[in-house]
């Protein structure tokens, strides 16, 4: 076990210096520059002395593999620099910021997990039906349906129509934190969820509806039947663990589409969470919070990858083999 | 063990009774035309207690689903017609629920059969009623079978075939079943574990219980089975006890039964030609006629009725 956790630290660290190593090339070769965007319109007040300073002071004029080195250094301990279009700490702002996507992306997470489970059980345990074939459609649909779309239908729909919910922000524009209740924020969460959630069922569904199919017609279960058990209790002895196991894995793993999704659905919806920020920070040439963001990202994609392969484990005794083995 | 023959278990009320047994799968061709395959038809067999009876068949002939009907799992679709007795008593659909994984158990085929998420003691344990004893049960049932007492903490995969094997006729010990039905216990199986799966499955039999041994491999049938039903195209074509399988067949009585002795390696080694007919082809007549060495054109347009002969049954104008 500490072996698994050491490997998979020792690929973590791997990973984020080769993703902050590309982000770097490809955001230091962008035709963004820095200093333009952090003084601003008033670009053509400053005199080229005072710029070179800037540049000076930022490190610009280093070579780029000193550059990158020395944000390494500051990464290291602890520093990830200071975002240059809201004056505040890197840390600070993506505390702040997934704050607010962890809400969003975790209930969505979770009913689509559990809904997208269920229509895959039964879509499964009623192949051919009309039911079956509406699931089926209906995740076919999704899966091809890109979420900032359905955002836009669902705010066409239910915000600007029907006026049920709110068109976007996280809070009632121009109160104080203090004003806004519990139930504001849950009214404009509805609509960035249902987006993320709606779509988010379908290729859940779809792999238990597979696996449902698969085990159903297994020589497991018609031995089960032969011994005699059937309904809830053979679903629950040999069923359940069974078709479970694609979902989980699928469904952890998942982490890097739910925060691309979330990415786009917080645009849509000016809900001011991370992938809000990542976008801004990439329009405004922000580079420590771009760079902070992807830094972060990846940690939380390979955390969900990770409690995957935890689960995946702990569930299934054919991988516990395999691992000693290796 | 004493053996039975058709005499002398004329007074007995038979453990397992099937007569003309059919079973159908809807199929929709081009169109919404329903219309049926089938794929077993008339079929008949008697099992006594302490008896084996094999039934011998080439693949894909319908002796699993032949299992399943028995048992009662058959998918929703299929629609089985014909009478089924067990003990005498009408084996309805409620009858086979209560009595399945009880007094009815199936020895499947392989390590397939079981759950490869869950340990082989719980999956042997789930057949037994008394929940207290049902450990030692288990474990009692192993130590005869001659498997290591942590068989029962491991899981499927990290069975052998072999172990495998004894694990799956370990349910069908500690059940409490009359009747065991047998699906193919050895196909994959090197000599050694071949003749120790069926030297167990004999065993099973001496405690009274009836077994139905599906298989088609007539070597095995040969070995333990008392009665032999040759079943072919989803018919019986003959039941033969088993000193009937001798020299060069003569006391045998349906072709096929003969072509299939004569083709064992050990005998003539002669394959017989031709293939088993499709499982929706429409046969009017004899289900064997095209391959037979003495059809006629009666046989043909005519279906042979069974009929007792030699103290066994065949279904033949010939025999």
């Amino acid at each position: 076990m500490i072996k698994f956790i050491l490997r998979k630290t020792g690929k973590l660290a791997s990973l984020l210096i080769a993703i902050s190593l590309l982000s770097f090339i490809l955001v230091s070769n962008s035709p963004e520059d820095p200093v333009q965007s952090y003084i601003g319109a008033e670009i053509s007040r400053i005199s080229p002395e005072q710029r070179k300073n800037i540049e000076e002071y930022w490190g610009l004029n280093r070579s780029k593999p000193e550059q990158y080195l020395l944000w390494v250094k500051a990464v290291f301990q602890g520093n990830l620099g200071e975002s240059l279009i809201y004056r505040k700490p890197v840390s600070e702002i993506i505390l702040e910021r997934f704050s607010a996507s962890i809400v969003l992306m975790g209930i969505s997470w979770l009913l689509s997990g559990v809904f997208g489970f269920l229509l895959g059980i039964l879509a499964g345990m009623n192949e051919g039906s009309i039911l079956d074939r509406f699931i089926k459609s209906y995740s076919f649909i999704m899966a091809s349906t890109p979420a900032f779309w359905f955002g836009l239908l669902l705010l066409m729909v239910f915000a600007a129509w029907l006026n049920w919910f709110p068109v976007g922000l996280a809070s009632p524009a121009g109160s104080l934190a203090g004003e806004v209740s519990l139930i504001d924020k849950l009214k404009h969460l509805v609509l960035p969820v249902a987006t993320l959630s709606i779509g988010g069922v379908a290729s859940i569904a779809l792999h238990t509806r597979e696996k449902i199919i698969e085990v159903l017609n297994s020589e497991f279960i018609r031995f089960a039947k032969a011994k005699g058990e059937r309904g809830i209790k053979l679903f629950w002895r040999h069923g359940l663990r069974n078709i479970s196991l694609p979902a989980i894995s699928l469904h952890f793993a998942s982490f890097g589409e739910l925060f691309g999704g979330a990415v786009l659905t917080e645009q849509v919806f000016s809900y001011p969470g991370l992938g809000q920020a990542i976008v801004k920070a990439g329009l405004g040439g922000d580079v420590p919070l771009l760079l902070g963001i992807t830094l972060f990202s990846v940690v939380f994609i390979f955390v969900g990858n990770f409690m995957a392969d935890l689960l995946y484990v702990v569930i299934d005794p054919r991988m516990k083999i395999k691992q000693t083995h290796d | 063990m004493n053996k039975k023959s058709f005499s002398n278990t004329k007074n007995q009320i038979p453990l397992l009774e099937v007569k003309n047994l059919s079973l159908l799968f809807p199929q929709y061709k081009e169109g919404l035309k329903e219309s049926y395959i089938q794929v077993i038809r008339d079929f008949e067999l008697t099992i006594y207690p302490g008896e084996i009876v094999a039934v011998v068949g080439s693949s894909g002939s319908g002796k699993s689903l032949l299992a399943d009907s028995i048992l009662g799992i058959l998918p929703d679709n299929a629609e089985i017609m014909g009478r089924l007795l067990f003990n005498g008593e009408h084996l309805s659909t409620k009858r086979q629920q209560q009595l399945r994984g009880k007094s009815i158990s199936l020895i499947p085929q392989s390590v397939k059969a079981l759950d490869p998420l869950m340990k082989t003691s719980k999956q042997v344990q789930s057949v037994i009623p008394d929940k207290k004893a049902k450990k030692r049960i288990q474990e009692e049932a192993f130590i005869k079978l001659g498997l290591p007492p942590e068989t029962g903490d491991k899981y499927p995969h990290e069975l052998s075939g072999g172990m495998a094997r004894r694990v799956l006729i370990a349910t069908a010990m500690v059940s409490e079943s009359e009747l065991i039905i047998a699906d193919e216990p050895t196909p994959g199986l090197d000599e050694l574990t071949w003749e120790e799966t069926l030297t167990n499955i004999k065993q099973l039999s001496k405690s009274n219980r009836g077994i139905m041994f599906i298989t088609h491999d007539i070597h095995a049938a040969l070995k333990i089975a008392d009665k032999i039903a040759v079943f072919y195209a989803g018919e019986t074509l003959e039941i033969a006890n088993k000193e009937d399988f001798s020299g060069k067949g003569e006391r045998l009585r349906h072709p096929y039964t003969k072509a299939l002795w004569l083709a064992l390696p050990e005998n003539n080694f002669k394959p017989l030609k031709g293939n088993h007919p499709e499982s929706d082809e429409v046969l009017i007549g004899c289900v064997f006629e095209k391959r037979c060495p003495i059809a006629t054109e009666f046989c043909k347009t005519n279906k042979p009725k069974s009929a007792k002969i030699n103290n066994g049954i065949t279904r033949c104008f010939y025999a």
